[in-house]
């Protein structure tokens, strides 16, 4: 399968790359790890005209720490998350989520911008976004902007991003030193989708679930953030009963399809699962 | 569309190829260098039989540019074997503990593995799974891919290699 043709241009600076894609306006798409887009241009299902490869823009690259965020560059691949100390000391839901996104050789290729800004629900870094709060880094012609990610998804492919607009990072509040995370995925084999996903992040005080988050991954046309389960479990043991209110809140607020994956009804349940596991897990590795 | 000039390193050499912005790496690769090493399985970046190693990284070269790959360095499995047709610790792996049957796998399966045991030198066999989670084959059952691999981490390594009891 080959692509339509296409112009292909390689700004080395981010100045220089928005307004490539401001002046080619809709008929520009910017080029990322290109293993959502490059498939959907073999299958014709886009037909860019120009590809603004963002893979020479320095600035666009890296993870470094500042004040109580850390600061990921959206070219930053998902094997570079998995190889960064930084995160898997202070953030390591990151890494264990990049781990399962499809296979090595992609992972190298595949980066967190283009995970976040697709907009696919399938995709697994979205949801973690959501349950740490992480904010996008956004920049157009205009100037930047920063928007939360908890606001940024509207549906299926479709977020707060304006036309010309590119994420240029990801900015996530470190969460307390001794929380505990966790993200579990049901998927049919390596590399698929998830059928259902739950990121998890707790800390614990004297026993009882200090704070909680919980995000959802491809059962709605968007990422969920799970604020009434997590609720429910702020201030619980993580008893049976806490557990089972939450896991019942988090399916109420799914909406999957019924696709080759499940029929919708089983999906919703797995998601609960996924949440439940996620509680319980995330609760083992928190300290407290 | 205008072709553009494309320069890289391929297997040690300096090649350069006119060549349109559309055109795949294993496109350019197979077509234009005929090197048809890498392999077109799926097209759809699931099966990595179309693996190469750049800059580095193990890719699957159906899902990537030519010129995305402009001054890259780039092996195949046409670049493992030493000049004088010696065989690279793993092609001599897949050889020894029929690593193979088809073969159509192979190529793919190698330049992966080679990365791996560049990151890993003596990984485990659940990091050999893993780490070959991205190249399908369809006639071993992958047992002898992961002994083959093993033999070839141990060759690398300078000890005798022990095959796992079964």
């Amino acid at each position: 399968m080959i692509p339509g043709p296409f112009a292909y241009h390689r700004p080395a600076s981010l100045r220089e790359a928005v307004g490539l894609l401001a002046d080619l306006g809709e008929e520009a798409r910017p080029l990322a790890g290109g293993h959502s887009l490059v498939p959907m241009m073999k299958l014709r299902l886009a037909t860019p005209a120009h590809l603004v490869d963002l893979g020479g823009v320095k600035e666009l690259k890296g993870i470094r720490g500042e004040g109580g965020e850390i600061i990921i560059g959206a070219m930053t691949t998902q094997h570079e998350l998995v190889g960064s100390d930084l995160l898997a000391t202070k953030i390591p839901i990151l890494r264990e989520t990049a781990l399962v996104i499809a296979d090595p050789q992609v992972r190298y290729v595949g980066t967190l911008g283009g995970n976040v800004a697709n907009g696919d629900p399938g995709n697994d870094m979205p949801a973690v976004m959501l349950c740490l709060g992480a904010i996008y880094q956004v920049t157009g012609r205009g100037g930047e902007r920063r928007i939360p990610a908890r606001e940024f998804y509207q549906g299926a492919y479709f977020t707060a991003l304006e036309p010309g607009e590119i994420i240029t990072a990801v900015r996530i509040p470190v969460p307390p030193s001794g929380h505990g995370s966790a993200y579990e995925k049901l998927k049919r084999k390596i590399g698929d989708y998830a059928t259902a996903a739950a990121a998890v992040v707790l800390s614990v005080s004297n026993g009882k679930v200090a704070t909680c988050s919980i995000g959802l991954t491809n059962v709605a046309e968007t990422p969920l953030w799970a604020e009434e389960a997590a609720r429910i479990v702020i201030g619980s043991a993580l008893d049976a009963a806490s557990i089972k209110r939450a896991v019942g809140a988090a399916e109420a607020i799914t909406s999957p399809a019924t696709d080759n994956r499940g029929p919708a009804h089983y999906r919703t349940k797995m998601a609960g699962i996924m949440v439940a596991r996620a509680l319980a897990r995330a609760r083992d590795r928190a300290g407290g | 569309m205008a072709k553009s000039q494309i320069s890289m390193t391929v297997n040690g050499e300096a090649v350069e190829a006119l060549a349109e912005p559309r055109t795949l790496l294993i496109h350019f690769l197979r077509e234009q260098l005929n090197l048809t090493g890498p392999h077109i399985g799926c097209d759809t970046s699931h099966c990595g039989a179309c693996t190469v190693d750049l800059d580095g990284k193990s890719v699957k070269s159906c899902t990537i540019f030519a010129v995305q790959a402009n001054g890259a360095d780039v092996r195949t499995i046409e670049g493992m074997a030493a000049a004088d047709g010696t065989l690279h610790a793993l092609q001599e792996g897949f050889r020894e503990m029929h690593g193979l049957q088809c073969g159509f796998c192979t190529p793919g399966m190698i330049m992966r593995a080679y990365r791996l045991l560049q990151e890993i030198s003596s990984p485990t066999e659940d990091e050999i799974r893993q780490g070959i989670a991205g190249n399908l084959c369809r006639c071993t059952g992958y047992q002898n891919i992961v002994k083959a691999i093993q033999y070839a981490a141990a060759k690398m390594n300078g000890v005798p290699f022990q095959e796992a009891a079964e």
